[in-house]
């Protein structure tokens, strides 16, 4: 992996204005992807990692969404600052999305060719026939059998697993640097997952592309990521390489969450492990540590004060108090 | 747990196919099978957990066994009782010793309905209490699932989905149920509410001596869970075995494939894994293929599988498969 910075998140703070006040959905969020790289960004539902990654593209629905501070750079130039023209140079060409759904993010009353072609056509200027050409080869690559009539056919005619292949190729087809994925595999089945995760797997070798991967499956995470940023309450809690979140979880959501999924291999767990309480109210953050009410080891200083993530080990950072403390003590 | 015990459930044969009609008229051009012909027992107090991809059949085979389909053939028979052919007014009767959860609580719980309501609705349905004593009986409950008894006069929305799906269970428990069918019960939770739930389902199961049927996508959580395992490919059944057995030694390509789709949360397992990647998507039940529904994905496919329906045998003790290449 090299250590070029591509896109550098500084204090990222996006709020939600909503009927029962102001929602922090992504609170004080500071993170770099650097080339090639794959994040995988984890969290449960509400924890703010869509609103994160929507927020680089800037598609926040604006109102009620609004980016309220901080910095979101991208090759050094900031992208919170650019106008709606400048940002769709951006987006697609530059810095590419997949969603969830596939079948609301593709336009159910236009051709597949129509919906690949656009995109060719508005960024790299081919005229609509080279656009069609390329476009039969990226649903070759990602594995749509007879590409050259599946073309004309319109998103009904997919399954879900072959329109996210489809969305994928929309993302790919300008060769971004940067590929958002937000929790693409979750409405699929798990064999269909298997399938588009080999696909991105390849196609990532291929193209060199760096990806933001958002999910909430931990095992997802496990098999595609180089580096992973743990979620909770809009703040980012735990940020390490792959190997050494899974082997040494430090905040205790993490060892929470880790604990409490179920094996496939192994000894059986008699009583699965278990976090009490419920995830905060974003509507509500206190000043403490949003994990504060529901963490076993927590202290008078949790719910005091918030943690920084501290950035002690460039590696593996962690927000957490216990574990400043614990720190600090052997040391 | 008890391999002794009683059989509580048969299912013998048990198929819903659906029509699919066209025009004015509504004329019959084809059917879904979307159950075609299985067959299971439940032991009393055991968990049969049910696994298989969308489209399966799973959701739709929990619904028959309720009878909240009528079934197209075959028997379902509680507790010796064959339920598919009782009269609505003794069907009715039934109905409080089988009782379901449902995936989403959101849609499963009326929103305009107090949490005392919708608890209280069975127990009125099927006169077991009244008054005072109902609403006891609704605190008990509320209690039992980890709620606060104070809530009765709240509203669905006023709670959190973990909770909410509490709420689902404490309903389902209202009429002293022997027998439960989960259906997706935490796939709509997040993971750390997942096992919040889990662990209740199983605590009422040692207190109130339950069974089970878990309908799940989730092949962990199942294999946490069930005691015996049934997997479902396209409207029939493929495999039956012990949770052990099945995870351990999958005999069908079908097994073998799904288990090695799902992630691990182990990084370095999961890079390492060889992974069977089925080719192409689930038939439509509409049309399934010939012979051995799995051909069209199976790796291991022969010219036999087109031609004949794999038989349902008993490989091994309590090791059921439907596959002409497992030997």
């Amino acid at each position: 992996m090299s250590q070029e910075k591509l896109i550098e998140i500084k204090n990222l703070k996006t709020f939600f204005n909503t009927e029962a006040g102001i929602a922090r959905a992504v609170n004080d969020v500071s993170f770099d992807i650097y080339k090639g790289e794959v994040l995988g960004i984890v969290g449960e539902s509400g924890s703010g990692k869509s609103v994160t990654s929507m927020s680089i593209n800037r598609l926040i629905p604006n109102p009620p969404g609004e980016i309220v501070g901080g910095e979101i750079f991208y090759k050094g130039k900031d992208l919170l600052k650019y106008s709606y023209e400048q940002m769709s140079e951006i987006r697609g060409k530059e810095i590419s999305m997949i969603f969830q759904e596939p079948m609301t993010s593709l336009n159910p009353v236009l051709r597949i060719s129509s919906q690949m072609n656009e995109i060719l056509v508005k960024h790299e200027g081919l005229i609509e026939e080279e656009a069609t050409k390329k476009s039969i080869e990226m649903l070759k690559r990602v594995g749509i059998p007879e590409p050259e009539r599946r073309i004309y056919d319109y998103p009904h005619q997919f399954s879900g697993g072959m329109r996210q292949r489809v969305m994928i190729a929309i993302a790919l087809a300008c060769d971004p640097k940067v590929l958002i994925a937000d929790e693409p595999t979750t409405a699929l089945d798990v064999t269909i997952q298997a399938q588009i995760l080999d696909i991105v797997k390849r196609l990532r070798k291929e193209l060199g592309m760096a990806i933001i991967w958002i999910t909430h499956d931990l095992g997802v995470v496990a098999g595609i990521a180089d580096r992973v940023a743990v979620m909770y309450g809009g703040f980012i809690v735990e940020q390490a390489p792959v190997k050494k979140l899974y082997s040494t979880p430090k905040h205790p959501y993490t060892q929470g969450l880790l604990s409490t999924l179920p094996k496939l291999e192994g000894e059986r767990t008699e009583r699965l492990e278990s976090i009490k309480g419920q995830p905060p109210d974003l509507h509500n953050i206190p000043d403490s540590c949003p994990f504060a009410p529901r963490c076993i080891h927590v202290s008078e200083k949790c719910q005091n004060e918030n943690p920084r993530l501290e950035m002690t080990d460039p590696e593996h950072q962690v927000a957490c108090w216990w574990n400043t403390e614990k720190e600090n003590y052997s040391s | 747990m008890n391999n002794s015990s009683e059989t509580l459930l048969k299912v013998e044969n048990l198929s819903k196919h659906f029509p699919i009609t066209k025009g004015v008229f509504r004329r019959q051009v084809g059917t879904v099978k979307a159950v075609d012909g299985i067959s299971f027992e439940i032991k009393e107090r055991e968990t049969l957990g049910l696994v298989g991809e969308s489209g399966c059949g799973k959701s739709t085979a929990g619904r028959v066994i309720l009878q909240l389909y009528p079934a197209t053939s075959g028997n379902v028979v509680f507790r010796g009782v064959e339920i598919t052919e009782l009269s609505p007014e003794k069907l009715r009767l039934q109905r409080p010793k089988m009782q379901m959860i449902f995936q989403d609580p959101q849609d499963s719980l009326n929103p305009r309905m107090t949490v005392g309501d919708i608890i209280g609705e069975p127990i009125i349905e099927h006169q077991f209490h009244k008054g005072k004593e109902r609403r006891e009986k609704i605190e008990q409950l509320l209690k039992s699932v980890g709620l606060n008894p104070k809530y009765t006069n709240r509203y669905p929305h006023e709670f959190s989905g973990g909770q909410r799906q509490r709420i689902g269970i404490a309903r389902a428990l209202a009429l002293n149920p022997d027998f439960i069918i989960c259906d997706e019960p935490i796939a709509a939770l997040d993971v750390s509410i997942q096992a919040q739930v889990v662990n209740l389902l199983e605590d009422l199961q040692d207190q109130l001596g339950l069974t089970y049927l878990f309908i799940s996508h989730d092949l962990s959580m199942i294999r946490h869970i069930a005691d015996r395992v049934a997997v479902m490919y396209l409207g029939v059944m493929v495999e039956l075995a012990s949770s052990k057995s099945l995870y351990g030694n999958p005999l069908h390509p079908y097994t073998q494939a799904l288990l090695s789709a799902v992630p691990v949360h182990d990084p370095e397992k999961e890079q390492k894994r060889e992974r069977i990647i089925l080719q192409g998507d689930v038939p439509s039940p509409a049309n399934p293929p010939s012979g051995c529904r799995f051909r069209t994905r199976c790796p291991i496919a022969e010219s036999q599988c087109a031609e004949k329906i794999p038989e349902w045998r008993e490989k091994k003790e309590g090791h059921w498969v439907a596959c002409h290449k497992v030997s």
